[in-house]
């Protein structure tokens, strides 16, 4: 690799390239870590700011509907950073049980998601080789429909005169339909279901590492088959767990299409709340509120939890 | 702990009366049409250092696994301690077992390693500790107690395994290629320290090994294994000097082989005419065989002699031409070729230093060797 620098060194271009990168004092690596760098900057950090800036300003009716942060007025500079949006968030209750609605229903389904994903992950890492791809791809398959359309498919399931009461009554163990659309039962259902492939596919990352050895060297030891499992299989891998579970809580509390089509009126989760503020009552400077809140309320616990995980892996190593 | 006799002193295997400890009969293991373990019958007695010794794929490591319960008998019994193992899941057993990769729980140090079995017979947490103290005592690994396997080196990896199996004192240990991992010279180091620990707890160990020399330093007797099949079984020295087949006379050490047929077949020797060493080979032992028949002859280089002038003491003498000298320090290794065109190996202890006399390349010898040196190999 150095030697072929070396070699082509001779080229005037990169002979300039090497020159200006050394002046600058920056190194051939500092370049191709600023590349996702720069993603990050332009796509995420920017987006945000933009979002944090108008969570401080005053909603307005104009175009765009909120006052600008800033002004020049006979040589003033007038900075006006309005934390009304963010007192409002904390004075109307609805806010602040939105937010708790949706860890709570997130929180439950990342749980479900878990109690579903892990042997179905591990009946895949277990699976001989050539069923094992069938298997992953049966798991992948469902992201080929677009997730709309398969969420309408759950409403065609679990409605009234839906697939399963129609099954249920037509075998008579029900006279009257199951009231399941609608409910926080649906959004459940909804949400484990589209997440699910986000739970199994670190799960079986990790599961399928998994050294058998260390298993039959416990069953050698004196543990039976639980529990093996519960002092090898599941500590070891609690990082698929993580992974996994963070994959399905992040996105799950911000959902909106799900609890919009699945959910009943009464069913709060944050997603449509923000979706209200900005739609129907187009009050950006709120939305935005709501926007940040939800990302710190999120960030922060995301954050502890990667600290922990790396002093474990620093424990470990 | 009582002084237990060492099976090395006792040679129960001698004796017609005694029991063995475990005793495998007629045991066949099949995966598919493919079969791993043909048919195998072999007798193990307590405090023995048993090993199992054979090239890669020959079946050693799925006969340990039946031992330890990882895989089913396809047909067959399992006897341990007098006790029928069909049917009892390997955490039911008594044995334990010192996986090749050593297997060490990733998330847990040295000492949780070790207590991992004890904790799992529900032993109280103060004898747990005691057990564990002393076995790390054993393998000399006090200080390493709290460091996690990612922190050891392949030495102290291999102890802390070989602690972890021993700390249930098991009725039997069963190793696979324990010293597999290791590089030479703490290979040779261990192995004794091996047979020191194995003699101090009176622990009977099944050892599957493929390297003959460690098979030869560490083992009570030797079960030599081919194709699934167990082609031998003995003391070291037995399986060395008295090789029961072609196989294992070249699996073990180095070995010429003249092929030939006998001439003279009398109780107390036969005599073998090989047109490979170009002489009536005399044998001093009887060999049941059919007269005439084809046979091979097997002798080690070092039990051959070497000189300029011919011998007058030795029964089988024979000559050739020096080709190759290979000087390995401790020995020379001479590569002959004979009258006949056949290549053979003589082994010569260099006794003194830089010795101006020694035979060399391009001379006329004359090999010679007496008549109880080597063994006629009927299969
Ligand atoms: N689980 C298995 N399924 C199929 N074949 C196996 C299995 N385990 C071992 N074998 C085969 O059985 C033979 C003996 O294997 P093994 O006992 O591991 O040999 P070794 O003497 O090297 O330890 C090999 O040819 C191996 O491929
Ligand atoms: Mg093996």
């Amino acid at each position: 690799m150095n030697g072929a620098v070396e070699k082509t060194g001779s080229s005037p271009f990169v002979a300039t390239l090497k020159r200006l990168l050394a002046r600058t004092g920056l190194s051939g690596r500092t370049l191709v870590i600023a590349i996702p760098v720069l993603w990050l900057l332009i796509f995420f950090l920017a987006p945000f700011l933009v979002v944090a800036k108008i969570s401080l300003s005053e909603a307005a009716i104009a175009r765009p509907p909120y006052l600008p942060l800033w002004e020049w007025s006979e040589g003033m500079l007038i900075i006006s950073l309005n934390f009304a949006n963010y007192q409002y968030l904390l004075d109307d209750a609805l806010y602040y049980l939105s937010y708790l609605s949706s860890l709570k229903i997130s929180a439950l389904s990342t749980l479900f998601a878990l109690l579903i994903g892990y042997p179905v992950a591990y009946m895949i890492a277990r699976a001989p080789d050539n069923t094992r791809n069938l298997l992953l791809m049966l798991v992948i398959l469902p992201f080929w429909t677009s997730f709309l359309l398969r969420v309408y498919a759950w409403i065609g399931i679990l409605k009234g005169n839906g697939v399963i009461n129609n099954f249920l009554m037509s075998i008579g163990i029900i006279d009257s339909p199951i009231v399941m659309m609608q409910t926080d039962f649906a959004v459940y259902v909804g949400i484990v279901y589209t997440y699910l492939p986000f739970m199994i596919l670190p799960l079986y990352a990790n599961l399928v590492k998994l050294d058998e050895s260390l298993l039959e060297a416990a069953s050698d030891l004196g543990a039976r088959p639980l529990t093996t499992f519960l002092t090898i299989t599941l500590p070891l891998s609690m990082p698929g767990i993580v992974a996994g579970s963070m994959l399905v809580f992040i996105p799950a509390v911000g959902e909106f299409v799900i609890p919009a089509l699945l959910g009943g009126p009464d069913t709060l989760m944050i997603g449509r709340v923000l979706w209200n503020e900005f739609f129907s009552n187009r009050d950006w400077p709120v939305a935005s509120a709501v926007a940040i809140a939800m990302l710190v309320v999120l960030v922060v616990p995301v954050m502890i939890l990667q600290r922990s995980q790396d002093e474990k892996e620093e424990a470990a190593s | 702990m009582s002084e237990p006799k060492s099976a090395a002193e006792t040679r129960p295997w001698k004796d017609p009366a005694a029991v063995p400890f475990i005793s495998i009969k007629n045991v066949t293991k099949k995966f598919g049409a493919f079969t791993a373990v043909n048919n195998i019958s072999l007798d193990i007695y307590r405090n023995e250092l048993f090993c199992l010794l054979g090239g890669s794929g020959c079946g050693k490591s799925t006969l340990l696994r039946m031992l330890s319960g990882f895989e089913e008998i396809t047909s067959g019994t399992i006897e341990i301690d007098g006790q029928d193992m069909v049917g009892i899941a390997p955490y039911e057993r008594a044995t334990n077992m010192m996986f090749q990769s050593y297997a060490l729980f990733p998330h847990m140090n040295v000492e949780k390693n070790i207590a991992y079995g004890l904790k799992r017979d529900g032993m109280g947490g103060a004898e747990i500790k005691d057990r564990v103290a002393e076995i790390l005592k054993l393998v000399q690994l006090e200080e390493f107690a709290r460091r996690k396997p990612g922190q050891l080196s392949g030495g102290q990896k291999q102890r802390v395994a070989l602690a972890r199996s021993l700390v249930k004192k098991p009725k039997v240990l069963l190793l696979d290629e324990p010293l597999g991992a290791l590089d030479k010279k703490l290979r040779e180091e261990t192995q004794f320290e091996l047979i020191k620990i194995q003699e101090s707890l009176g622990v009977t160990f099944v050892v599957v090994t493929h390297d003959q020399e460690e098979a030869m330093t560490i083992s009570t007797r030797i079960g030599v294994m081919n194709e699934g099949e167990i082609v031998q079984v003995g003391e070291p020295h037995e399986i060395y000097e008295y090789p029961n087949s072609r196989f294992v006379a070249g699996f073990i050490g180095s070995v010429n082989v003249f092929e030939g047929q006998v001439v003279d077949d009398e109780q107390d020797h036969v005599v073998v005419r090989s047109p490979d060493a170009g002489i009536d080979i005399f044998v001093s032992h009887g060999v049941s065989c059919a007269p005439n028949q084809k046979v091979a002859y097997a002798i080690r280089p070092e039990k051959i002699s070497m000189s300029r002038d011919r011998p007058k003491d030795k029964k089988n003498v024979t000559s050739g031409m020096v080709e190759e000298v290979g000087y390995l320090g401790n020995l020379s290794i001479y590569q002959v070729m004979l009258e006949s065109g056949k290549q053979i190996r003589v082994a010569k202890p260099n006794i003194v230093r830089l010795d101006e006399e020694a035979i060399s390349w391009d001379e006329k010898v004359f090999l010679s060797w007496d008549g109880s040196a080597g063994v006629v190999l009927v299969s």
